[in-house]
């Protein structure tokens, strides 16, 4: 088994390699962002009464949980540059936590929607317009697909958090926890055009 | 692995016969040296290349006479799917990029490997799995899938055939070919030996770099269209289901977006084999090297734009049209100057006509054809007429197969030496290059006939009055099939009992001949310095031979 790898660290490169994989995400939900424009260009008045039965407080209160635990990733990065691992490692156990957070509200307003009736496919959202059966359709998806990288982006935060425990990332080579945060705000980024595409789009 | 301090080439073992961590197969499955998993690929791709061409030699011998000759009729829509799924996403979109793209890339510019070598190996065991799940959809129960492989909406929905398995086959491809890209990318941008600049990159680089390109920023788009598609399927959406107030039309735009520019994915690296062949075997440099260098990027970046010229006839506006025909007919001019370049590289040069030379004059006789074709249906009224009828699947096969196919013969036949370090027979490679050109032209060439005269795509079934047409069709795939067996012969015996290749048989001055046949377990003992230009065939360079 070859161990060639690389002699010299290049950091520049493996951020370069996240920047392009990030990019494949964008444009995963730029599929999505084309379908939603269609049909709210096709069914703008549906669209415009099914957004009232979103819960604009939820999605408000999401939206900060997800700023702020951007926030506690970059610091985390900041603390590792500055040597302060134990401080780093918390700040990395946080944004997971927040994330959790996220997800428990997340599944409260899906509970809620389901137990009004209200999912794909369902007796009760087939008796409504097509605009928006598809309004719901999409929101399912969409939001569906972003906690899917939620749960995927705290896997990765799990993962350099241990690194930086164990000191696999230290000031000296930080590369890696610089990636993962890098994941970490696609999530955030995302979500940022998913509310008010949803939520305050009335 | 720490590699002796002597420098003596000759004594050192080849990446075949350096002592590995694990054994067996392990070796293998597991290595992250880019040459190993170079061979993985073509070796799996192989594998499923020959599959899919014995699904194609039995649809057309089913076409041989009217009604039923061999096959029942869901057997025949099984097939034509199967034998799409598998040319397009395990063979083609691979072939090139994943099988030479990676043994040769960190070679050419003078690597030790790729920017992210654990990443490569998970590429193919996407690969792997991707293909095993295609293979595997055919014997569930429910049968394959029957949708074509464009899974076009609604009837991808209804059907009961296994169409699941083979989107999710589809979606675990897509994330290879995207992983292969980004690590291409990055290994262009961050690894390149100091001196090799991006003007002196070989023609081949800047090919697998343009389609890299395409690979990470059009494959999402289908890995989402695809999800779509399963979660319909799964709990009725309706984003795509016109009885839920979707629509149809929107799927197929989606689905083109990515798979136009794939077409490009397929075939920008076998035009970027044919710019690094010519010069070698006309013994000049290249002519108007960045001009083929920018049309890579030209187009890719046009060709990601003329999607919804596969949607003529669903319904769009007339500025629509007009827009998309008049895109289409721009991707021509880039293709253009790569042919022209071509021909003034051969122009007074000192031919040496070689196999792989051949396989490349082939390619570019056949890849005219297609492209005027597809020039012809890139024009509104022609194409209205000829909407998915044999027409389109000439066109489509005299670029994939006369054009991609060959620059694939064509490259295995260049790099063999190199790959293998033995030589083949020559004559047995000629008969069957001569077997293989005469059979595909005498197969595909009536179909431009069938389908100006009306003989839909897709269909099993025929009027009397194509008989002929399709008689000499079948003929064709005969002679075509007997070309590719004596060519896999002819090589895998080459693999046993060829002569030795020196480093640089045939004369080549980019950087992979520099080093022996096969080359070392890390390329290079020292990253070398590039002081010239890829095609520089200067006398200093031809005296040492």
């Amino acid at each position: 088994m070859s161990t060639q790898g690389h002699e010299h660290r290049d950091d520049a490169g493996s951020r370069m390699g996240m920047w392009l994989f990030l990019f494949t995400e964008l444009i995963l939900f730029g599929g999505l962002f084309i379908v939603y424009a269609v049909y709210r260009y096709q069914h703008g008045e549906a669209f415009h009464l099914a957004a009232r039965e979103l819960d604009t407080f939820v999605g408000t209160v999401n939206t900060l949980i997800l700023l702020t635990s951007s926030l506690t990733v970059a610091l985390s990065i900041v603390a590792v540059r500055q040597g302060k691992r134990g401080l780093a490692v918390m700040l990395v156990g946080m944004t997971i936590l927040l994330a959790g957070a996220f997800l428990v509200n997340k599944y409260f307003e899906w509970g809620h929607k389901f137990a009004l009736g209200i999912f794909p496919g369902s007796p009760e959202l087939l008796k409504r317009s097509s605009g928006e059966i598809l309004y719901f359709g999409l929101y399912f998806v969409m939001t569906g697909l972003h906690a899917l990288h939620v749960i995927i982006g705290m896997v990765i935060l799990t993962v350099v958090g241990i690194m930086t425990a164990r000191g696999t990332v230290s000031a000296s080579s930080y590369v890696k926890l610089e990636v993962g945060g890098l994941y970490w705000h696609l999530v955030d980024v995302i979500w940022i055009f998913l509310f008010p595409l949803f939520y305050l789009l009335h | 692995m720490g590699s002796p301090v002597s420098p003596a080439s000759q004594a050192e073992p080849d990446f075949y016969h350096v002592a590995t961590k694990r054994r067996g197969i392990f070796a293998w499955i597991l290595s992250t040296d880019h040459k190993r998993i170079g061979i993985l690929y073509l070796v799996t791709m192989s594998f499923f290349f020959l599959t899919a061409v014995f699904i194609g030699f039995t649809m057309r011998l089913e076409m041989l006479t009217p009604g039923k000759t061999i096959i029942e009729p869901q057997t025949y829509n099984t097939l034509f799917t199967l034998h799409g799924i598998m040319m397009i996403f395990l063979f083609i979109i691979p072939g090139l990029p994943a099988v030479f793209g990676n043994f040769l890339l960190p070679l050419m510019i003078g690597a030790k490997d790729v920017f992210f070598p654990r990443l490569n190996l998970l590429s193919w065991w996407l690969f792997l799995t991707g293909g095993i799940l295609a293979v595997v959809s055919v014997f569930l129960p429910g049968g394959a899938a029957d949708t074509g492989w464009t899974f076009y909406v609604p009837y991808s929905i209804r059907t009961s055939t296994n169409v699941f398995p083979a989107l999710t086959a589809a979606f675990v491809l897509g994330f290879s070919s995207i992983l292969t890209g980004l690590n291409f990318i990055t290994t262009i941008h961050r690894m390149r030996a100091p001196g090799m600049s991006w003007f002196r990159m070989p023609l081949f680089i800047w090919a697998l770099y343009s389609t890299a390109w395409i690979q990470v920023l059009a494959t999402p788009i289908i890995g989402i269209t695809l999800i779509l598609v399963a979660l319909e399927r799964f709990f009725g959406v309706g984003i795509f289901d016109p009885a839920l107030g979707g629509d149809p039309v929107l799927y197929q735009h989606l689905f083109w977006i990515y798979s136009h520019p794939a077409v490009y994915i397929m075939i920008l690296p076998a035009l970027g084999v044919v710019s690094e062949i010519i010069p070698v075997f006309a013994r000049r440099t290249i002519f108007g090297y960045k001009f083929i260098a920018f049309s890579s990027v030209a187009i890719a970046f046009f060709g990601s734009l003329v999607w919804a010229h596969h949607m003529f006839t669903v319904g769009m506006s007339n500025t629509g049209m007009f827009i998309f025909s008049l895109l289409t007919f721009l991707v021509s001019i880039p293709s253009a100057i790569k042919i022209f370049n071509w021909v003034a590289t051969l122009y007074k040069g000192s031919i040496e006509v070689s196999v792989p030379l051949l396989h490349v004059l082939s390619f570019i006789v056949q890849f005219s054809i297609g492209g005027f074709t597809g020039l012809m249906l890139g024009a509104l009224a022609i194409n209205i007429h000829v909407q998915d009828t044999y027409f389109v699947v000439g066109h489509f096969h005299y670029v994939m197969f006369g054009g991609t196919g060959f620059g694939l013969f064509a490259a295995i036949h260049y790099w063999f030496p190199k790959m293998f370090g033995r030589m083949y027979a020559k004559k047995p490679a000629v008969v069957a290059w001569f077997l293989a050109t005469v059979g595909f032209n005498i197969f595909y060439f009536p179909f431009f006939i069938l389908g100006y005269l009306g003989m839909p795509r897709r269909y099993y079934d025929y009027l009397p009055e194509f008989q002929s047409l399709h008689v000499i069709a079948t003929v064709g795939s005969w002679i075509l099939v007997a070309g590719i067996l004596i060519m896999v012969v002819n090589l895998l015996v080459a693999l046993r009992r060829g002569a030795r290749a020196e480093a640089n048989p045939w004369g080549g001055a980019t950087l992979e001949w520099t080093v022996s046949s096969p080359p070392p377990l890390e390329n290079f003992h020292e990253i070398p310095i590039v002081t010239k230009g890829p095609y520089d065939f200067t006398p200093s360079a031809a005296e040492t031979k």
